[in-house]
């Protein structure tokens, strides 16, 4: 009897794994790639005509507590409306038992690819603010990512910037999500308030060279530090990877505050980490690098260098004009 | 400070800097405060069309342009009603020119825009 070859065995556990959509209103048109919990599907939703995702769980991790993570990744972007968090339009269970939620389907590059041909930092730096913002929404809905990484950012086709894969997502304890948050208490359906399934206590989740110290030893209770230390491994992969030489001691300054090893030191939330960025671009100081005051000089300076070039002109063709006068 | 009165006040101030500037020519000394209120009612006239210019159209380039040719303008009047044989054309227009461009960049720059409506 011929055994079967690894190529022919994996087409095998793709067909296998295959998301069997009878009774539902989708077809399937392609697998779009494959994550640590599941599976995404481009799919045609045949009511509403039109390409969605889908995204469902492997047949080997059929495990409750993947499929409540799954579950709870679908609540949680549901609940979190923001342009910059991809939208979920609808979740249920397949026919073979699996979960599966469906999803605003993107097209364009993710994060590593699109900054590829993105030379200008001063662009890399807009891109880093548009990931800050539904991070900070988030945070402010009592939601960690826990797993940013460029991986997990999109960039579609019209410069729309989405932060995906929010299968690591913890709620925090008291967070609330949705618009009513502040009457609202966190979703007592959701496995666990304060760590997601099969994330409790000493487990570690998340991506090496993103994750932050405390998230990667496992211990201690995570705080939306932790998520601005990727933000920070983010902000230094962009500049890492810009073609435009050195990297300003401001910025890098930035980074190193927001990968503090000693979470205390970061700072305390996104839009601060994303003030100082901004502060950059706009030529102002920024919190995390002190400047002498002769540097600060220097700065004023060059921010305002036409308006100064117009006034010393003047001042030099009024003085020019007397002394040629007096003679 | 919206864009008029930003070029009004920056107009004013200019102007008056300006006619003060005729203390240093001894000929004129004796003249210097019809010399100073002209120069600043020409700055205020030059401030406040830059400034109205600078609300109607946001470009800098367009805002420099006609600084400086209202500057150039106005400067080029108050040197032709100058008494005597002497007009002093490119001692008065050249720094009105500058002026009206530091009017047009400023009121450009900065400033605040009209809000747009909403019905």
């Amino acid at each position: 009897m011929r055994s079967l070859n690894d190529s022919a065995l994996a087409r095998l556990q793709e067909a296998v794994d295959a998301p069997d959509l009878e009774g539902t209103r989708y077809r399937l048109i392609a697998k779009l790639g494959q994550g640590g919990m599941g599976s995404v599907y481009q799919v045609e939703d045949r009511t509403l005509a039109r390409d969605v995702a889908l995204k469902v769980i492997n047949l080997a991790d059929g495990r409750n507590e993947v499929a409540a993570r799954l579950l709870q990744e679908a609540q949680v972007i549901a609940r979190l409306e923001h342009p910059g968090i991809i939208p979920v339009h609808d979740a249920g269970t397949l026919a073979d038992g699996r979960p599966y939620y469906t999803m605003k389907l993107v097209q364009g590059k993710s994060l590593e690819d699109y900054v590829r041909d993105l030379d200008v930092m001063s662009d890399r730096l807009r891109i880093f603010l548009r990931i800050c913002d539904p991070v900070a929404f988030a945070h402010a809905h009592g939601v960690l990512h826990r797993d940013l990484k460029p991986a997990n950012v999109m960039v579609g086709l019209f410069g729309e910037v989405l932060v995906m894969d929010w299968g690591l997502s913890k709620l925090l304890t008291g967070g609330a999500i949705g618009s009513d948050a502040a009457a609202k208490p966190a979703d007592p359906s959701l496995p666990d308030k304060c760590s997601a399934p099969g994330t409790d206590h000493g487990s570690v989740l998340g991506t090496l060279g993103y994750m932050s110290p405390e998230q990667a030893s496992g211990g201690g209770q995570l705080d939306p530090r932790a998520d601005i230390y990727s933000l920070g491994a983010i902000l230094e992969f962009l500049l890492g990877t810009a073609g435009s030489g050195r990297v300003p001691r401001a910025l890098s300054a930035i980074c190193e505050k927001a990968m503090a090893a000693e979470r205390n030191d970061r700072y305390s939330s996104v839009p601060d980490l994303a003030a100082d960025v901004a502060h950059f671009l706009d030529g102002l100081p920024v919190t995390a690098y002190p400047e002498s005051a002769f540097a600060q000089a220097w700065r004023w300076i060059t921010r305002n260098r036409t308006w100064l070039l117009l006034l010393l002109a003047y001042v030099v063709t009024r003085a020019l004009l007397i002394f040629f006068r007096s003679r | 400070m919206n864009k008029p009165l930003l070029g009004l006040v920056l107009g004013g101030i200019l102007g008056i800097f300006d006619g003060l500037t005729a203390w240093f020519t001894p000929a004129v000394r004796s003249q210097i405060m019809q010399i100073v209120i002209g120069s600043t009612v020409k700055g205020l006239i030059a401030g406040i069309l830059i400034g109205y210019f600078a609300r109607k159209v946001n470009s800098l380039a367009l805002g420099i342009v006609f600084g400086l040719s209202v500057g150039l303008v106005l400067a080029y009047g108050v040197a032709a009603m100058q008494p005597g044989p002497d007009h002093y054309y490119f001692e008065i227009m050249l720094p009105g020119g500058i002026v009206g461009t530091i009017i047009g960049y400023a009121t450009q720059r900065f400033g605040q825009a009209p809000q747009p409506t909403t019905r």
